[in-house]
């Protein structure tokens, strides 16, 4: 046992060493990204301080842009399973060494779910109070109370499986299948229900019509798989650029198919969801109205949601023309779906429920400096994560780092090897 | 280690922790961290009754403190056979907004930013449509002619999704109805206010504000003793009043006898007469099925 203690404390070591070494062009983007967070660090403690205040938020409009991050967080993790489903289920090759980097995406973007759920609390400090045992969970009944669980189980299921497969990869083991393989279908199945539950959180609200359909779920997880594999696609050519990992063209292309399938399903729910609204004409349309045609002179929105729809639309047409099987294309195609869904899952679903109010006032909602500056800080803590992710396991996948070089060399930026010096050795 | 490498990284460290320090600057400015004992201050429903008795007195020394003022916080429970209906008589109220004011004075809400847990509507006839009535109206006298006047607060459902919904079962209802909150307890993520189908909920987005000459000293635990910042609130029936029988503030001031309250329980109190007499009354939003214990009437 003790020797098997410190074999993983020297793993655990030898990644957190690598984590700070890098060439010049690794310095700087984890430097900027380290200002960004401080940044943040700095906007949320004036926050904790003075209270939401510091927000665009009122008793009107009671969420903002923490919880519409949160909602598109959510499906970039649930997005995970695009590529665990082809390389588990459908034996893909060209997915299976790349399927992790989909899982630790899933694992930075959980974090930030939980960083963007927490400094929308008025009172942090009373965190507690939701952990059963010591406090009071409002299980089954409160839809939160469903997403602390699911998201917190998510989290925890996709760290053991990154974990426990990269360090067979570092000790040169083949992995028990039964220390992973049931954990990954459980993941599929548990990606699938974090978003459905996300989505719930606000279709259950009967006073909110513009939430209270039924459509919401089904467009959160098509709206998803469009963002989330599209994000991968975008993550991977880095990850060839930067590191020479072994990643095909072939398997970008399969990911292309998810992305556009997922997002002709996203488009025509849409529709769906227009048309109803529109045609009948009841006066539950009223916030599908502020949002897509502005209300009583009030139209905030307006120009945000016809660019996310237009640009849902280019996406689309990209998509599916054969023209984006050429890399450049489809890379705009991604950027162009993700904005577009970004858009109009988080600001075009999140604030129009509240507008008008449940009692007919309309009162607009714009997010404050020092809010944007929290929402950017938890962006680049994020993107700091999943690089720090990647700077370890990528030299564990190629072998460059692992249990037989302990103490001979230290694997250094872009594919070459750094030699430790014989003095420096242990 | 070598020595090159351990002064650099002693410097990166000590640059890092100086950057994270001066980033948590505001933290260091403040000046109302919660105490050890607020922080552990326990759920109101799993305090035996000395604890309760305990924590009654650090409240009032805390607001002593605070104001200069001895309040007088009591926990006034439910009263057995007892169960709390209001309702609004349409045809009367003239949109005066006295209700509004004393219900402010006597739940000790935040002046600035102010806070209040009426909003009056002024409804155009003819329709019930609420997107038509106006909010802010601000009319040199009131009632106007070919309007009508229509008072929302809290509706204390029998059904309601502001319970349901909060993760952490710090709102609750009562046995006489009442729908309430532990503001110790409430993390304030605002998913209730979310749900309230009434806009009926109010949050505190900053730390309240009060002169001390406007506080009212008589208080209640569940009720109207000061809340702090990042927690909900709204109306409670005026708990510490009702519960020892007296009339809610909103009801007392009504210049026009538009406000009626009283145990439905009681087959001889004027609500039950009121509920059983009046030919025409109403709960807002039947269809979201909350069930309100606040009913609109009308003079027929």
């Amino acid at each position: 046992m003790i020797p098997a203690a410190r074999n993983y404390l020297v793993f655990l070591r030898r990644c957190a060493r690598i984590a700070f070494v890098g060439d010049w062009r690794y310095y700087l983007w984890m430097g900027v990204l380290s200002l960004i967070c401080l940044l943040g660090l700095n906007a949320y403690a004036r926050q904790f301080a003075e209270g939401l205040a510091v927000t665009g938020m009122s008793d009107e409009v009671s969420w903002g842009v923490y919880i519409a991050n949160f909602t598109f967080l959510v499906g970039v993790a649930a997005a995970a399973v695009m590529m665990v489903i082809p390389v588990y289920i459908y034996d893909n090759e060209e997915l299976h060494d790349l399927v992790i980097f989909g899982e630790l995406l899933a694992v930075a973007a959980i974090i930030m779910c939980l960083a963007f759920v927490t400094v929308d609390l008025g009172r942090p400090d009373r965190f507690w109070h939701l952990i059963p045992g010591i406090g009071q969970m409002n299980f089954p009944n409160s839809m939160l109370s469903w997403d602390v669980i699911v998201l917190n189980g998510y989290l925890l299921l996709n760290v053991h499986i990154c974990g426990y497969l990269l360090y067979c990869r570092y000790q040169g083991r083949t992995p028990g299948k039964w220390f992973y393989i049931p954990f990954v279908f459980t993941a599929i199945v548990w990606a699938v229900s974090i978003h459905t539950v996300t989505a719930f959180l606000y279709v259950g609200l009967g006073g909110r019509p513009f939430w209270n359909s039924s459509i919401v779920g089904p467009r959160f997880l098509a709206s998803a798989f469009t963002a989330g594999p599209a994000i991968i696609i975008l993550a991977l050519q880095v990850i060839r650029n930067v590191t020479h990992y072994h990643i095909t063209d072939k398997a970008l292309l399969t990911l292309r198919s998810i992305v556009q399938v997922s997002m002709l399903i996203n488009v025509f729910l849409l529709i769906n969801e227009v048309f109803k609204e529109f045609y009948s004409g009841n006066l539950h349309v009223a916030s599908s109205r502020y949002l897509f045609l502005g209300l009583h002179g009030h139209n905030a929105l307006v120009p945000w949601i016809w660019t996310a729809v237009a640009l849902n639309l280019i996406a689309m047409v990209l998509l599916v023309l054969p023209l984006s099987r050429s890399l450049k294309f489809l890379n705009v195609a991604c950027v162009l779906s993700i904005v577009g869904i970004w858009i109009e899952k988080g600001m075009g679903l999140v604030i129009p429920g509240f507008i008008p109010t449940p009692l007919g006032a309309i009162v607009e909602y714009t997010p404050t400096l020092n809010e944007a500056l929290v929402c950017f800080g938890i962006w680049a803590m994020g993107l700091l994560l999943y690089t720090i992710f990647l700077r370890m396991s990528v030299p564990i996948l190629q072998g460059r780092l692992s249990k037989a070089n302990e103490g001979i060399s230290e694997p250094g930026p872009g594919g070459v090897d750094m030699v430790i010096p014989q003095h420096h050795r242990p | 280690m070598t020595r090159r490498s351990f002064l650099r990284t002693s410097a990166v460290l000590a640059t890092g922790l100086a950057a994270v320090a001066a980033s948590l600057k505001p933290l260091f400015e403040m000046e109302d961290f919660a105490t050890a004992e607020q922080f552990m201050q326990k759920y109101y429903k799993e305090l035996t009754p000395e604890e309760m008795a305990q924590v009654l007195k650090r409240i009032e020394a805390e607001v002593e403190k605070q104001y200069n003022i001895r309040p007088h916080v009591r926990d006034l429970r439910p009263m057995d056979g007892v169960e709390f209906v209001y309702a609004l008589n349409l045809s009367r109220c003239i949109g005066c907004r006295k209700c509004v004011h004393a219900c402010v004075a006597e739940n000790n809400q935040s002046r600035n930013p102010e806070i209040q847990y009426i909003r009056v509507l002024k409804m155009p006839h003819g329709t019930f449509d609420l997107e038509k009535g106006n909010h802010t109206y601000n009319s040199a006298s009131v009632p106007e002619k070919g309007f009508f006047y229509m008072p929302v607060q809290c509706q204390q459902c029998h059904n309601p999704p502001c319970v349901k919904v909060c993760p952490v079962n710090a709102t609750w209802q009562e046995k006489d109805g009442i729908t309430v909150i532990d503001y110790d307890w409430c993390i304030g993520c605002r998913y209730c206010e979310a749900a309230c189908p009434y806009w009926a909920r109010r949050f505190n987005f900053t730390k309240p504000s009060i002169p001390a000459e406007r506080l009212n000293p008589e208080m209640a635990y569940l009720g109207n003793r000061p809340r702090k910042q990042g927690v909900m609130e709204k109306c409670h029936f005026c708990i510490q009043r009702t519960r020892d029988g007296r009339y809610p503030a909103c009801l007392e001031v009504c210049p026009t006898g538009s406000r009626k309250f009283g145990n439905i329980l009681d087959p001889e109190s004027e609500i039950s007469q009121i509920l059983r007499t009046k030919r025409v009354f109403m709960q807002l939003k039947e269809d979201v099925g909350t069930n309100p214990r606040f009913f609109y009437y009308f003079d027929v």
